[in-house]
């Protein structure tokens, strides 16, 4: 069952709010869609990476003369034919941080930092050949210990990473290299203070695994070197701007030489946000003047591009007997992978921000281990602090005998409360996601032998940021939308409904395309929930431009002042004072008349959106566990969400649906399993066990609609709140189930079936 | 290596290509064939993006050996709409917003076919357990069920 929760706005939308068929439909389900690996050119070189088998190792030599003889090698490439790229070059924001830690992890240069790091790469006239020759490339390593877990990584006698980094964020500034690479910590009120009101205090320690993204497309691009040094990139990315920006920083080009096209994307959740194959690519295609396509198999995907983070909470939260939570503090361990860069600003912002908690600290690390370096997914850093967060909310309840969303109401944050981070909450919508929530049918549903239920509330803060439109209006009256937003859920069904409900035209009418970095100016990725919310804004401004040009343009035709024509309903009318015989203009009139009077008309938007705001969301799900095996089956699953708007409802419900699953896999299956050199032993889909259709139940949906002041619509954003308490909620209804309490992801049925032994153990 | 000299039905037209002895179905089709509809999402059969139909059976192409379909019946996503028609189920996967990426509906299309083929009147647990062998990171399968068994009913001649 889905539903829709509207707050009353916006019942006269024609097109906002209305399910349509999405117009990239029909080629996606007939198999004409182009993905990164159906583009072909013609001469094109095939290129293949040869990736260390050690988790940590020096790179003494690397002899590629036997490869470069075989034939039909067209060119070996090391990181000798990459720029490096000094600690001390700055960073060129907002694009790129570190060009130093991109660059290495693009090709090693000094040492090998995971199984799976790029080490050397070819270009050949076949794939056949290509893999021949990376066999024939000799490596001479010197193997050096390894650390692969967040917490002895930041341990006084782990092998060091990089023997630069000292860690940032402490007092006094440490004389010893370390993995840790940063420290942040917030706080507000007095922690002591305020675990001394607690009537009751509950202290635990959480653990998460790194899970990958799990798209189904691999990584894949081809890229074509003209002699005169223009480059053309055809790439699977949530961000062609940033692919180019960072493809011509790595490579010292000037980013003019380089336009990057986007395929339609299969899948990115946050891991198609940064290179891989690309500057490889385009270095192989430099070396050859021969275009090179670069696709990384499913191995190579999972041992070398970027899982989220693993984890390790110690969490400690006091509550007074009436369920007023008192005080709450954190030490967390994220692991980064083998460069800096985990999400610890998001972990300290996340973990208690849904709730008015007066006392707070949080001391977050950002740790580099021998596994690759991770990449963002679904609200990076936020899911594995709800996990911690909300588990130790759901034992507090329990031990004061309060229902568990009941206290999430006492502590909920409202409208004008202020984040850990000093962020004032605007119009929010968190008390209105609870109470839809407690009132849901699920809420009440009676449970069944070996069953148990868990709720987990999750936030998440949108990101805004830079976004360009161009709206073009076709001499046929139809408007060509082009966005530098790669579509990865259906969000060219918003931007197309966004139109057509300014315009007044039929939806049909609008073509939305995602066009190249030569033809827009800069847009930011396609993350943070964003699209929808920044680019949507901007497609509203452009579109708006072009209905000024159209009033303009009727003025004109009929000698009136362009203040006394109005745009109703996708025709221009003149005000009844502008004198006799004059009768609306449709759209498709105008647009017949623009190119003779005047000139082609289009508008365009350049912006930097603010003011996305925050988003909730909270989840009910129902576990059987099998007493015998420990596995575990969700058999009811709600979500309630505040959205603000939902543009497209069927879209935003499958985000919701897919959040939820996601969250399921990583609650109970997914994980990295390593031997003990540190090589990665489950690099394919049948050893990393994402959910398939059968182990999972309809997911329900409640969609809260609380609109956003910010936006024209209300647009709040959605994709990544679903993520937030999903593994949270899952572990919490394992937990009901089997009577005990689970603290460390994922609840795979060994750790599932020795809880339940204890615990029977326990009672007989 | 020598190479293979294979002559296949392939959507309905007789199709000649040559293959070296390891090379497998999807490399033919995604290459020589330039039918790219069958995507490569793992090249292990552990995700049946690359879903097709092989004599009435729906076979992971990146399993079956090119040189295996000399003689036989190929079909994919590429075929399934009737000229400008969609196929029942292409219709219904839009029509409830079954996909989201796109990347693997070509082969859950497939496979779904030949579901119905067999079982015209499938349970949800039925349509679950019978695409449990394709993977789907954006939906959640919801939607993909529910289109499966919208489509089953329209088949049938019940439509919703």
């Amino acid at each position: 069952m889905n539903e829709i929760k509207r707050d009353g706005s916006g019942t006269n939308y024609k097109w906002v709010g209305k399910n349509t068929r999405r117009p990239d439909g029909v080629d996606k389900v007939t198999g004409r869609a182009r993905y990164g690996d159906d583009m072909v050119v013609p001469r094109m070189l095939h290129g293949r990476i040869l990736r260390s088998p050690h988790a940590h190792a020096k790179i003494l030599s690397i002899n590629t003369s036997k490869a470069e003889a075989l034939k039909g090698v067209k060119a070996v490439l090391t990181s000798a034919a990459i720029p490096d790229h000094p600690l001390t070059e700055p960073p060129y924001p907002p694009i790129i941080n570190d060009l130093h830690d991109i660059s290495r992890n693009v090709m090693a240069r000094e040492k090998v930092l995971y199984d799976g790091h790029a080490v050397a790469a070819v270009a050949a006239t076949s794939e056949r050949i290509a893999r021949q020759a990376l066999k024939l490339i000799d490596v001479e390593y010197e193997v050096l210990e390894h650390v692969l877990d967040p917490l002895e990584g930041a341990g006084p006698d782990a092998p060091i990473l990089h023997d630069y980094q000292y860690t940032v964020g402490v007092d006094p500034t440490p004389d010893k290299p370390s993995n840790v690479f940063r420290v942040i910590s917030g706080s507000r009120g007095d922690i002591d203070a305020g675990f001394a009101e607690a009537d009751e205090i509950v202290e635990r320690v959480f653990t998460s695994q790194p899970v990958h993204q799990g798209y189904i497309e691999p990584l894949a691009c081809v890229a074509t070197a003209s002699e005169d040094g223009a480059v053309e990139l055809w790439t699977t990315t949530q961000g062609h701007f940033v692919i180019r920006a960072l493809c011509a920083k790595l490579l010292n080009m000037e980013m003019s030489m380089l336009r990057v096209t986007p395929s339609e994307i299969g899948g990115g959740f946050g891991g198609k946000n940064t290179v891989y194959g690309e500057p490889v690519a385009i270095r192989l295609s430099q070396m050859t003047g021969r275009p090179v396509r670069m696709v990384m198999s499913r191995s190579e995907v999972f041992r070398a591009s970027g899982p989220t983070v693993g984890s390790h909470t110690r969490i400690r939260m006091g509550a007074k007997k009436d369920g007023t939570i008192v005080a709450a503090e954190a030490a967390v361990h994220y692991q980064a992978g083998a460069f800096k860069g985990a999400p610890i600003g998001r972990a300290v912002e996340t973990f208690f921000s849904s709730y008015t908690i007066p006392n707070i600290q949080v001391d977050s690390y950002d740790v580099c281990v021998n596994r690759p370096r991770v990449a963002a997914y679904r609200a990076p850093g936020a899911p594995m602090a709800c996990f911690a967060a909300e588990g130790v909310i759901n034992e507090l309840a329990e031990r004061l005998d309060m229902d568990p969303i009941d206290i999430r109401l006492k502590n909920a944050v409202r409208d004008g409360d202020q984040s850990l981070m000093g962020t004032t909450y605007g119009r929010i919508g968190l008390v209105d996601v609870l109470e839809a929530l407690k009132s849901h049918p699920h809420n009440a549903a009676p449970l069944g032998p070996n069953q148990g239920r868990g709720i987990a509330l999750g936030y998440w803060m949108h990101g805004g940021g830079l976004s360009s439109v161009t709206a073009i209006l076709q001499d046929d009256g139809s408007l060509s939308v082009a966005t530098g937003n790669p579509d990865i859920g259906g969000s060219r069904s918003s931007m197309r409904a966004m139109a057509a409900e300014e315009l007044g035209i039929d939806i049909e009418l609008i073509k939305p395309i995602v066009a190249d970095t030569g033809s827009l100016a800069y847009s930011h990725l396609t993350a943070g929930s964003r699209t929808t919310f920044a680019t949507g804004m901007a497609v509203v401004n452009a579109t708006r431009e072009v209905i000024e040009k159209l009033r303009a343009l009727a003025a004109k035709k009929w000698e009136i002042d362009a203040e006394n024509v109005s745009w109703e309903a996708g025709q221009a009318v003149p005000a009844p004072s502008a004198g006799d015989g004059l009768k609306p203009l449709s759209l498709k009139e105008l647009a017949g008349m623009a190119t003779k009077m005047g000139g082609p008309i289009a508008g365009h938007s350049e912006i930097n959106a603010g003011g996305a705001g925050a988003a909730f969301s909270a989840q009910l799900v129902d576990v059987e566990v099998d007493p015998q095996t420990g596995f575990v089956s969700p058999t009811r699953y709600t979500v309630v969400q505040d959205v603000g708007r939902a543009i497209s409802p069927d879209y935003v419900e499958g985000q919701m649906q897919g959040g939820a699953v996601q969250g399921i896999g990583w609650a109970l299956n997914e994980e990295y399993i390593y031997d003990e050199n540190g090589r990665l032993l489950n690099t394919g889909f049948l050893d990393y066990r994402m959910p398939v259709a059968s182990d999972v139940p309809m997911i329900d949906t409640v969609i809260i609609e609380v609109p956003n002041p910010n936006h024209p619509y209300g647009v709040r954003g959605v994709g990544e709140p679903c993520l937030v308490p999903a593994p949270a909620a899952v572990a919490n209804a394992v937990e009901n189930a089997v009577g005990t309490t689970m603290s460390d992801l994922p609840l795979s049925p060994p750790k599932v079936l020795k809880a339940v032994e204890s615990v029977s153990g326990a009672g007989g | 290596m020598k190479k293979h000299a294979i002559t296949a039905t392939v959507n309905g037209d007789e199709t000649d290509f040559i293959c070296y002895p390891d090379q497998t179905l999807l490399e033919v089709l995604r290459g020589d064939l330039e039918l790219s509809g069958a995507k490569n999402g793992c090249g292990t059969g552990d995700c049946g993006a690359c879903t097709v139909i092989f004599n009435g059976r729906p076979v992971n192409a990146c399993l079956v050996l090119a040189a295996e379909v000399n003689g036989a019946e190929i079909e994919t996503v590429e075929g399934m709409a009737n000229g400008a028609e969609l196929h029942p189920l292409q219709q219904k996967f839009l029509d409830h917003a079954a996909l989201q990426c796109g990347v693997c509906t070509p082969g859950i299309l497939n496979m779904a076919k030949a579901l119905l083929e067999k079982n015209p009147d499938p349970t949800e647990t039925e349509i679950r357990f019978g695409l449990a062998g394709n993977l789907c990171r954006c939906t959640g399968y919801d939607k993909i069920v529910r289109a499966v068994l919208d489509a089953a009913a329209e088949m049938r001649g019940n439509p919703s």
